[in-house]
Formats: C-alpha cells, sequence, structure tokens
C-alpha cells in the first residue's frame, strides 16, 4: 500500500470540505462517486487531487442518482466507498440510499446541507434533517452524525466508515454549508495511531470461487413476492436497527446536571450557538442547559429525555421550519414540557437571537 | 433605463427586458450572445406573445428575467420535461427549453433522448461550453480530451471518463422525421440564427422535437483571456464539434 | 479575548487575502479562529466580505451579529456592513479621494446562483458618479476612523499593496497576534515572489507598517 496520507498528529486551518476529503483518505476510503454541487464539490476537488497519489479512486457521475446507486455499487463490490451530496442532489440520492437500506449496504455520504426546498440557496442550512434520517419510501433504517464543526467533521466522516460497516446501514454525516465552507483549526491524525481500527470491508459479489460448484451464488434481492414476506424482511432489519441503537447513538450536554429554566435543544453547528447561548444566560440570572444529541437516527431518546425532566420549558432551534422539531416531538413524546422554538429555515442563528428569544419568552 | 434610453439602446431585441440589462452573464460568456440570437429569432417571427422560456439550473439560469417572455426556472436537468409538460398541457404555447452541456446531457440526458424519442414538439437548446460554469468550471460531458477541468485537474483522460458527447449527432440517431437537429457556433451569429429560427419554426409547425446544441464561452472557468477564449471556441472546439444541420424535416438525410 | 472582524470591500481590493492571512497567523499563535469567506448575498453582490473570530477559547456560532471592529473599503462595503455595528463597534473605512472602482450590483445575479464563492467573476467597472447611494457612516459606532489607504497606497507606494496597508491596520488596531506570526504568514504567501524580486517585499513590508501607523491599538 502506498504511503499514508496522514501521519500522526497535526495542528491545521483548513475548510470543512478539505477536512473531509482528508478524514475519507485517512479512514482509508478506496473510491469517491460523485456529481458537483455546491457546496460539496470542493469535496471531490480535493479528493481528485490526493486520491491519486494514494492509490484511490474517483469517478464523477451523470447526475446525483448514478452517483448513489455507483456508491451502492462500490460498496457491493467490497470497497469503502462514499459519495458527498446536498440539497436537490441530496433529493436524488434517496432513491439509492432506500436501495441501500434494504439491502443493508454500507453507504457513507456526507452533506452538507444547503438552502431549501428546490434549488434555493447554495449557503446553508438545517433542512435535509427529515430527508436524511427518513427519506425515501422507507423506514429510515439509517444512521445519521450531525457535525458541528471541523474536528467532528474528521472525528466522524472517518466513524461513519466504521459504523456503516460494523452495522451493516447506510450513514450520513450530516453538515451545512458554514461547515463546508469556512476554515477553523482542528487537530488531523492517523486512526491507528489513536487505536481506532478500520472496520474490515467485505465483497457481496465476485466472491472467490465458482458459484454452484464452490458455493453458492450471491442473490441480492430488494423484491418480495408477498405481504408476509416483506413484513418479516423488515421487521428484521428494524430489530437489528433497534439492537444496534444503543450502541450507535451520541449525545453531548451542558449545564444539565441541575434544575433549569430552560433546556436548549439544537444539533449541529447550531448547538454552539447554544453553548455560546449558556454564559449568556447565566449573566441574565437564567438556569439554562443544553442537550445536543449528535446521532440525530438512532436518536440518543432517552438522554434527552433525562435531560428534559430537569427543565421547566423547552426551547427548540434550528435552521429550519420544525423538521428538527418534529424529532424532538417525537422523542419526548408523553411528557408534559412546554416547547417554545426558535425556527429559521435556511438561515443562521446566533447565541444573541438565542438569548433573545428565551428573555422574550419570560 | 428610461423609455428613451431604450429605444435607443442599439442592437436590442425587443422581446428582452431592458430592466434586467446589463445581463448577469460573466464578460466574454457566449450565453449572452446566444440569447441574443434567441432574442432576434423571437422578434423575427413575431412570437413574444405565445412562447414560454425554460431556463435550467446552470448559468443558464441567468436568464430567468432576461425576456420580456413569461419565464420558469426549473431544476437541474429537468428544463425539457418541464417545458414538455406545458407543451402537452396547452399546445397553442411555443415551448423554449434552455439549457446547458451538464444540464442536457448528463443529469437531463435521459429526458432528452426522450422527449427525443417520443418527438415532443418542443424546442430545445442547449449551451456547450466545455464544463459546469456555474459550480466553477468542474467536468461536463463535453469536456474535451486533456482539457484540465476542477474535477480533472490532470486533464480529461477519455480512458476513465469517456470522449465528449456529441449531441446533436446522437439526437438526430434517435429522433424520427418531424425532427430539426443542428449545431451552431457563437463563432457565426447569423448562421446560429437561422438554425435557431428553423428550429422554432419547426415546433410552430407541428413537425416534431428541435434541438440546437450552441458552441459557447466560458472564460472564468477556462481562465483565458479575449484571444484564447476565441482560439478554443474557433480552433480546439471547432475540431471536435462539427456546426451544421443534422436532421432537417422534408429533407433527405445526406450521409 | 474573543474578537469578532468583518472586512468588506469590492472583488478585487484582496478583502480574502487579508482576512486569510489575519486568520492563518492567529491560528498559527494557537487561537482558535473562524474565518467565513464571502457568504450569502454579498458574495454575489459585488461586495466581497469576509468574518473573522479570533477567540482564546472554542468559538460558538460561525455567524455573529455585531463586530468589534468592522473595516469598510468602498461606499457600497460601508452600506453593506452598517447592521454589523453597534455602540462597541470600531468602524474603520477609506476616506481615499480616490474612490474605490464598483461593479455594478445588477451585473452580478441572485442570491441562488450556484456559484462557488471562490470563482469571484469579474464584471466591468462603472462610472462612480452613477452610484445612486451616497456613504453614510454609522451613527452608532464607537469609533469612527477614516483611513486615506487607497490614496497612500496609489500616491506613496504601489496600488497592488493597497490591502496591505489595511492588513497593518487591522493587526494594529486588534493587537490579536504578533507582527512577526503576520510576516510569517506574508512570506509563506508571497515569499516565492518576494526572492525573486526584493523590491516587493521591502514595499509589503513598508505598505504593512504604513498600515500601523495610521491607527492606535484599538482593542
Ligand atoms: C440535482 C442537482 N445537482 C447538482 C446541482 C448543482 N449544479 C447547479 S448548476 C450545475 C452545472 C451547470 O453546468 P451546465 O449545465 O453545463 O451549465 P453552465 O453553467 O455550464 O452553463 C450543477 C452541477 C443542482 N442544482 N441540482
Ligand atoms: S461562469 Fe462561464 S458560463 Fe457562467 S456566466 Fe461566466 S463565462 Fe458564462
Ligand atoms: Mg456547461
Amino acid at each position: 500500500m502506498s504511503e499514508k496520507p496522514v501521519k500522526g498528529e497535526r495542528r491545521v486551518f483548513m475548510t470543512g470540505n478539505e477536512v473531509c476529503a482528508w478524514a475519507a483518505l485517512a479512514a482509508e476510503a478506496d473510491i469517491m462517486y460523485g456529481y458537483p454541487i455546491t457546496p460539496q464539490t470542493d469535496i471531490m476537488q480535493y479528493w481528485t487531487r490526493l486520491a491519486p497519489k494514494y492509490g484511490r479512486k474517483f469517478l464523477q457521475t451523470e447526475d446525483e442518482i448514478s452517483a448513489g446507486f455507483t456508491t451502492v455499487g462500490g460498496v457491493i463490490a467490497g470497497k469503502r466507498a462514499f459519495s458527498a451530496t446536498t440539497g436537490p442532489g441530496n433529493t436524488l440520492f434517496q432513491e439509492p440510499m432506500s436501495m441501500a437500506e434494504m439491502m443493508r449496504i454500507p453507504t457513507v455520504v456526507i452533506i452538507p446541507q444547503r438552502g431549501g426546498p428546490s434549488t434555493a440557496t447554495v449557503i446553508y442550512s438545517q433542512q435535509e434533517v427529515t430527508m436524511t434520517t427518513y427519506g425515501g419510501n422507507g423506514e429510515g433504517f439509517r444512521i445519521v452524525y450531525s457535525t458541528a464543526g471541523h474536528q467532528d467533521l474528521y472525528d466522524y466522516t472517518i466513524k461513519a466508515f466504521n459504523t456503516a460497516w460494523k452495522y451493516r446501514f447506510p450513514t450520513f454525516v450530516l453538515g451545512d454549508g458554514y461547515q463546508a465552507k469556512m476554515r477553523e483549526p482542528l487537530t488531523i491524525y492517523d486512526p491507528a495511531e489513536r487505536g481506532i481500527k478500520m472496520v474490515k470491508t467485505e465483497p457481496l459479489v465476485g466472491l472467490p470461487g465458482t458459484p454452484g460448484i464452490h458455493r453458492p451464488a450471491q442473490y441480492l434481492r430488494n423484491t418480495y413476492n408477498t405481504e408476509e414476506e416483506l413484513y418479516d424482511v423488515v421487521m428484521e432489519i428494524a430489530r437489528d436497527y433497534e439492537k444496534a441503537a444503543s450502541e450507535i447513538i451520541e449525545w453531548q450536554d451542558f449545564d444539565t446536571d441541575a434544575e433549569m429554566d430552560v433546556l436548549i435543544l439544537a444539533h449541529g453547528v447550531v448547538s454552539r450557538s447554544a453553548q455560546g447561548a449558556l454564559p449568556l444566560l447565566k449573566d441574565e440570572g437564567i438556569r439554562a442547559g443544553h442537550f445536543r444529541p449528535v446521532t440525530l437516527r438512532p436518536m440518543p431518546e432517552e438522554q434527552m429525555r433525562r435531560a428534559a425532566a430537569k427543565a421547566k420549558r423547552i426551547l427548540v432551534v434550528e435552521s429550519a421550519y420544525g423538521q428538527f422539531l418534529k424529532l424532538v416531538k417525537q422523542s419526548l413524546y408523553g411528557m408534559d414540557k412546554p416547547i417554545d422554538t426558535l425556527l429559521r429555515p435556511g438561515a443562521g442563528v446566533t447565541a444573541e437571537e438565542i438569548v433573545d428569544r428565551i428573555k422574550e419568552g419570560r | 433605463m428610461t423609455r428613451e434610453e431604450i429605444a435607443l439602446a442599439p442592437n436590442m431585441p425587443k422581446c428582452w427586458n431592458a430592466e434586467t440589462k446589463p445581463h448577469k452573464f460573466c464578460p466574454g460568456c457566449g450565453h449572452g450572445l446566444a440569447l441574443k440570437m434567441l432574442g432576434e429569432a423571437i422578434d423575427e417571427l413575431g412570437i413574444q406573445d405565445k412562447v414560454v422560456f425554460g431556463c435550467d439550473i446552470g448559468c443558464s439560469l441567468l436568464s430567468w428575467d432576461f425576456f420580456n417572455l413569461d419565464s420558469v426556472q426549473t431544476h437541474h436537468g429537468r428544463t425539457t420535461p418541464v417545458i414538455t409538460g406545458i407543451k402537452r398541457a396547452r399546445p397553442e404555447i411555443i415551448g423554449i427549453a434552455y439549457m446547458g452541456d451538464g444540464g442536457g446531457y448528463a443529469i437531463g440526458a435521459q429526458h432528452l433522448v426522450n422527449s427525443a424519442t417520443r418527438n415532443e414538439k418542443v424546442t430545445a437548446i442547449l449551451i456547450n461550453n466545455t464544463n459546469y460554469g456555474m459550480t466553477g468550471g468542474q467536468m461536463a460531458p463535453t469536456t474535451l480530451p486533456g482539457q484540465k477541468t476542477e474535477t480533472t485537474p490532470y486533464g480529461r483522460d477519455p480512458e476513465e471518463t469517456g470522449y465528449p458527447t456529441l449531441g446533436p449527432e446522437m439526437v438526430a440517431a434517435i429522433a424520427r422525421e418531424g425532427a430539426y437537429v443542428a449545431r451552431g457556433s457563437i463563432a457565426n451569429l447569423r448562421q446560429l440564427k437561422k438554425y435557431l429560427k428553423k428550429a422554432i419554426q419547426n415546433q410552430i409547425d407541428g413537425n416534431g422535437f428541435s434541438f440546437v446544441e450552441v458552441m459557447s464561452s466560458c472564460p472564468t472557468n477556462w481562465r483565458t483571456n479575449a484571444e484564447n477564449t476565441w482560439n478554443f471556441v474557433e480552433k480546439d472546439m471547432a475540431e471536435y464539434f462539427h456546426v451544421g444541420e443534422f436532421k432537417v424535416p422534408g429533407q433527405k438525410e445526406e450521409k | 479575548m474573543a474578537i469578532r472582524i468583518v472586512l468588506a470591500g469590492e472583488g478585487g481590493q484582496g478583502v480574502q487575502v487579508v482576512a486569510n492571512i489575519l486568520a492563518e497567523s492567529a491560528n498559527a499563535e494557537g487561537k482558535e479562529v473562524i474565518y467565513i469567506p464571502n457568504f450569502g448575498v454579498e458574495q454575489r453582490g459585488g461586495v466581497s466580505i469576509a468574518f473573522v473570530q479570533i477567540d482564546d477559547k472554542r468559538i460558538g456560532s460561525p455567524k455573529f451579529p455585531k463586530a468589534d471592529i468592522v473595516v469598510a473599503l468602498s461606499n457600497r462595503a460601508v452600506n453593506r456592513t452598517l447592521q454589523y455595528v453597534d455602540e462597541r463597534t470600531t468602524f474603520i473605512y477609506d476616506d481615499s479621494l480616490v474612490a474605490a472602482a464598483e461593479i455594478d450590483e445588477r451585473a452580478m445575479g441572485i442570491q441562488a446562483v450556484e456559484a462557488d464563492p471562490r470563482s469571484q467573476r469579474t464584471t466591468e467597472l462603472i462610472d462612480e458618479s452613477k452610484v445612486k447611494d451616497q456613504v453614510q457612516l454609522p451613527d452608532n459606532a464607537a469609533n469612527i476612523i477614516g483611513i486615506p489607504a487607497n490614496d497612500i497606497a496609489k500616491n506613496e507606494l504601489h496600488p497592488r499593496v493597497f490591502n496591505i496597508i489595511i492588513l497593518g491596520t487591522l493587526l494594529k488596531a486588534t493587537a490579536v497576534v504578533p507582527l512577526d506570526r503576520i510576516k510569517e504568514a506574508i512570506e509563506a504567501k508571497l515569499g516565492a515572489k518576494f526572492d525573486k524580486n526584493p523590491a516587493l517585499r521591502d514595499l509589503n513590508y513598508k505598505a504593512l507598517d504604513k498600515g500601523m501607523s495610521l491607527v492606535e491599538r484599538l482593542v
């Protein structure tokens, strides 16, 4: 094998898109398939420059439907394959990702969310939450990491490959245009030196030996004849998913040990604004805490409920018109907590705006 | 601009919307020239009140308020089906679909192929600038062998990524009698206008699908000065892409 | 200490280069930094804006409502940046007689433009006298400082080092990074060119000094 792309530990200052390309290299990704779309294109552009130096491959497809299905193909062939897309491209990815869901194909897709619906803006949003967690004609058997900054992008891009291949569910790194385009410092590292072992990949087709003679042929299917047959298949996936969920969920909480006047629920980059709001609120004499689910699918429901139980009110903040809110309501179902919202579809949220919203609500 | 200024504006087609001029394309961009010829063709055919103009996502989207025509921005690659839908529902409308080479030959290729095979009575105009202009210069299906783009930083290798799409040749091969197919260039505007006019007239006559590819320029992403821009269009591109009519209704095909 | 900077000018004035060097040197100094280039509608409006935050601890949201320092290098940049000013803001603008050329706003398209912020398009210059919006300086800033950077660049140094003058001004005003770090960052970017043409190094460092001499430390 050629030289390791990342050796030791190194503090760097780069854009989130560059971080993703390096992370995929460090994670020993074999091949990227993709179609240009802002603000994702830089990942491809870094990859096309870096990949050949480390013996990795790239294919620019004719669109995102093709990018998704070629990624599925790459994984079926036994390679650590990934893609990146966003916005209307993510919409087109739903068809291949529903195949991946049904057939337990561990694809990895990085999604720096942009404004929607439609072509909208190329800038920023958190409006692809519903689509990334529950898109397609399926049940949302997917793993979604919502990152809050460049260190997350590096860590979770690497982790996404392992989670995908360990549990065999399509896995997403859900970022946004801010993270994609801004530069901030982070530490990149060789996963091996931190004791992170990359989960071995294996082919689903093209196995050694002659099918029917040395081994049975592989028959990979996604079509079923009867209701009962399909029901059994989906329920088995559901059981596997539920079982894996407790091992996969990740979250962060801030000042949630004591009683709170308000618990701020936010994910992704908006979590940083929530974290920034806490000291400001303290100065105002408001006892506030913050809970951030890192995985949006599966959702750390128990942990969120535990935090919520200690708060008088909940404030849900997101750069979308209630997509995360829906997941929160589902998670807190049955709890008697008033929920306030700060919903800013396609627009950023600052710590100051969160503070203002809380003060106004009092 | 005041009314007088509009009246005085030299060479501006009547169907242009003067309010949105100067237009939004980069200096030296071929989109503006192609749209000027399209504007003149519409003026000369006297159909400003009948046209619905659809533009793709790509630099073509910058034409969304370019004309005094009812216009619709669609999705990347989806302009042909949107215009087809309009035409099927209201056949009296003259539907024009305006798109880039990425929009027409990559993501929207299936729509181009199927509209052509169904002989949809719409007019599709495709700007071939050998790259994805709007997203900052990635490889397009039309990128020339060896051409450097953002996703072919070492030059397009046909072994890896194939040869440039020959769109009109392909459409001509699958379209039936009644279709009109041509390739023009911003290097020959009179000829280009003639093709565009025939392509629209063909729809008006109810003959069938009409398709014109326009060889165009993208100095911003090619990173070329004026001279090299023209050289690229007139020499490099012209070596690979040939102008001419590939299918004309009622005309025996000369092979 | 946290410091939030908005830097705005016409495309081609090198705003992003200045922001980049400042951000990179702060990073080299071991600080937390977020630098967002050309974001939002601004990127298409012909005005180029950079947002830089520097802090000792991890930075919260990448977006911020008000800045500690706003540097606006053209009339239109002044208008665009007023929203980031409050009673704590130091507002630095270019009061040169030689005004910056502006770019016709309508020539830059709409917000939905798919373009990558890096590929700033160039458009034709328009006649300054036709710019309808006149400069209106903020009335709520803590300080308003006019610096004749354009004049100095043009008359005393070279128009090309205009942005280095601005860098010097910012460096002095914020004192967030030592001069040496900035010089390292400049060397990293331009060192090769300097070696070929040592006069260039001289010119750039002169511009840096000049920029620093235009203001006092503010933060
Ligand atoms: C589904 C989808 N994928 C990707 C994009 C991003 N995108 C916008 S324009 C464009 C390419 C434009 O290239 P082309 O069609 O050749 O037009 P040009 O800008 O060159 O005129 C792409 C990939 C999108 N808007 N929607
Ligand atoms: S990027 Fe290229 S195609 Fe787009 S407007 Fe500029 S020159 Fe024209
Ligand atoms: Mg193109």
